[in-house]
């Protein structure tokens, strides 16, 4: 999600006169086929969720592949498909750092450091844990802010998904809108998180199927990664196939960014945020059978996020290689009646695709979007059933009124997310507003959630004032830079920074803020008895023993062997 | 997940690329029999074919291993 609200504003605002592609009679019953699987897995899924375990846990019984690769899924929507496939075309290869250090030592680190605190604490949720380690109030502004942005983020990714189908395909957005929709209230209401979980495996699937002949097709007409190399040189620059050896400065990469905003902003505070404590990701490892299987899933998933810049990343630099066209901003797109850098994927489908696999890669744009829309339901209704409505609305809730509460929570979650996709449309500005303030939670929540985890002396007050001083610290740099756009020299420590960059480092300062003043006010107030802390902080917790398995078995070793391909790709690629 | 009486997730993958896979590798011998008008970049490699042909055959297998009431 964090990835992809960023690049949500880059991709909606194209507006093209006419379709991309055209549909062929097998194209339109393959796209039929998912539609009619997806709700028959719903149906089937519907008579097991009966108890608020199966319908919002599913049952903690899934397997660490099947809580992977949902776990990847969720983030793997069709906007960061298509918007880091425009961001590659227009930065090079610099936009694999949110995929390779940008996600997996975040994904290594909840496996093996974060992962056993939410796991034996028996939490439903990432403001549940607040709850048991820094009291109501914690739980309270992480739960209606969480609950809140992500019903809106789910409108404004249906409303982009319903403006790329219009674009792309030339279908009517109320259209795209609805059927995308009613399908997803459809299947998690019945089935729940089991059934979102599902369907976000079978859409993993469908994206690699769908996706992974682009660059393979690619490479052969550009005549291998050499080749392709040396025409990117030409047509853009040599620096676009290196990750780091233009981040010595601002002025050297074509993101205006240093390597300090990526290393720190990025990789130690957004990503790490993002991908331990939003809940969108996290309930998927929470629906794991043992721990053993919740420390394996985000290693599997890391295992495959470092594969995905071969469907996102090389389909960009391609674009740069054999495409006839220059790309263009959106501006000058609209202005001149050209293609933008957003429409570098559809572009390169249309280019190989004939009849049947352009169904199969509108397939996989759809089931991005659709399994992003689904994590953003499913993660809305479990929030609000324990977080809100059972902690503050109703706390004697009996099982059978939680699951009635999770299905309707389910598709009044949608309406309002279908209310935001047509606010959007007629105030577009709303959308960037609506992005910065999902942003301005991830950073903090990572610094109170970690050291409510590794930190004992850690106090109720502490967390809570330093969660909400993070928070508004981060929304007082972007207010700031919106009134003087010259403060940028002081927020992302350089006047040439570009938006991401201030992303980086206002991420960066409102982790720090947030941390200063928890142990500051935990310092000054009175430490939590210990008796209070079992089971949810670092020192208090006894982790269960892995017991004897042979050492291939053993989560650790499949972290180190994804931690040396994650270095090899990094020098590979300098 | 494959726990006794329900079906398994992986079936579920299984019939969808299967299903794909065919529609795909038909709309690919089609093209052989009637090539199109205007061919996509590289048509000569046939990629929808034997790409048709890789998916059915993952599907197939994945339909076989992960059939309900297998245990």
């Amino acid at each position: 999600m964090m990835a992809m609200a960023l690049v949500v504003q880059q991709v909606v605002p194209q507006i093209l006169p006419q379709r991309l592609v055209h549909l062929s009679l097998v194209d339109l019953i393959i796209v039929g086929f998912y539609f009619a699987l997806v709700l028959a897995i719903g149906f089937y899924l519907k008579r097991q969720a009966n108890t608020s375990e199966d319908y919002f846990m599913a049952g903690r019984e899934m397997t660490a592949w099947i809580a992977g690769l949902s776990f990847l899924s969720a983030n793997l929507g069709a906007l960061e498909l298509m918007g880091w496939a425009g961001a590659s075309y227009q930065y090079g290869i610099l936009a694999a750092h949110w995929y390779w250090i940008g996600a997996i030592p975040a994904m290594l680190f909840l496996g093996l450091v974060m992962m056993p605190f939410y796991y034996i604490s028996k939490t439903h949720s990432v403001p549940g844990y607040l709850k048991l380690r820094f009291g109501e109030p914690s739980r309270a502004l992480s739960a209606v802010s969480f609950a809140f942005m992500t019903v809106l983020m789910s409108g404004i990714n249906m409303y982009a998904m319903a403006l790329v189908m219009k674009v792309v395909l030339g279908w009517d957005i109320n259209f795209s809108i609805w059927v995308s929709s009613i399908t997803v209230a459809i299947y998690v209401a019945l089935g729940g998180l089991r059934s979102a979980i599902f369907n976000e495996v079978l859409q993993f699937m469908l994206i690699w199927a769908g996706a992974l002949l682009i660059p393979i097709l690619g490479l052969i007409e550009a005549g291998g990664w050499r080749n392709l190399q040396a025409q990117v040189a030409v047509r853009a620059s040599a620096q676009y196939t290196h990750l780091w050896s233009g981040l010595g400065s601002f002025q050297t990469n074509p993101m205006g960014i240093h390597w300090t905003g990526i290393v720190f902003g990025l990789a130690m505070c957004i990503s790490t945020g993002y991908w331990t404590t939003d809940f969108l990701v996290v309930q998927r490892i929470l629906s794991a059978k043992d721990l053993r299987a919740a420390k394996m899933a985000p290693i599997i998933g890391a295992g495959f996020k470092m594969f995905v810049p071969l469907i996102v990343i090389l389909p960009g630099l391609i674009g740069i290689a054999v495409l006839p066209m220059k790309l263009m901003g959106e501006g000058a797109a609209v202005a001149t009646g050209g293609h933008s850098y957003n429409e570098v994927l559809p572009l390169l489908l249309a280019r190989y695709c004939g009849p049947g696999l352009l169904g199969l890669g509108v397939t996989a744009l759809m089931a991005g979007f659709m399994s992003g829309m689904a994590g953003n339901v499913s993660a809305f209704s479990t929030v609000w059933t324990y977080d809100i409505y059972g902690a503050l609305l109703h706390k004697t809730a009996t099982d059978e009124q939680r699951v009635k509460m999770g299905r309707w929570s389910t598709v009044v979650g949608v309406i309002i997310s279908i209310g935001t996709a047509y606010l959007v449309m007629h105030f577009k500005s709303i959308m960037d507003y609506v992005q910065a303030l999902f942003s301005f939670f991830i950073a903090p929540l990572f610094g109170t959630v970690l050291l409510g985890m590794l930190w004992k002396r850690a106090t109720r007050a502490g967390g809570f004032w330093g969660l909400l001083s993070g928070t508004l610290s981060s929304i007082g740099m972007y207010i700031w830079v919106k009134v003087d756009p010259s403060a940028l020299r002081y927020v992302a420590l350089s006047p040439y920074a570009k938006d991401m960059a201030e992303n980086m480092y206002r991420a960066l300062w409102s982790t720090l803020i947030c941390v200063i003043v928890t142990v500051v006010v935990s310092l000054l107030t009175t430490p939590t008895p210990a008796s209070e802390l079992k089971g949810l902080v670092y020192g208090e917790t006894d982790i269960p023993s892995e017991g004897k398995m042979p050492f291939y078995q053993r989560p650790v070793f499949w972290a180190i062997v994804v931690a040396v391909v994650f270095v090899v790709l990094n020098i590979l690629f300098w | 997940m494959h726990s006794e009486g329900r079906i398994s997730i992986w079936f579920f993958i299984g019939i969808s690329l299967l299903g794909n896979g065919l529609l795909i590798f038909g709309a690919g011998l089609y093209q052989l029999t009637h090539p199109p008008a205007v061919p996509v970049v590289l048509y000569s490699l046939h990629a929808n074919v034997w790409w048709g042909a890789l998916l059915s055959l993952a599907g197939a297998i994945y339909c076989y291993h992960f059939r309900p009431g297998r245990v």
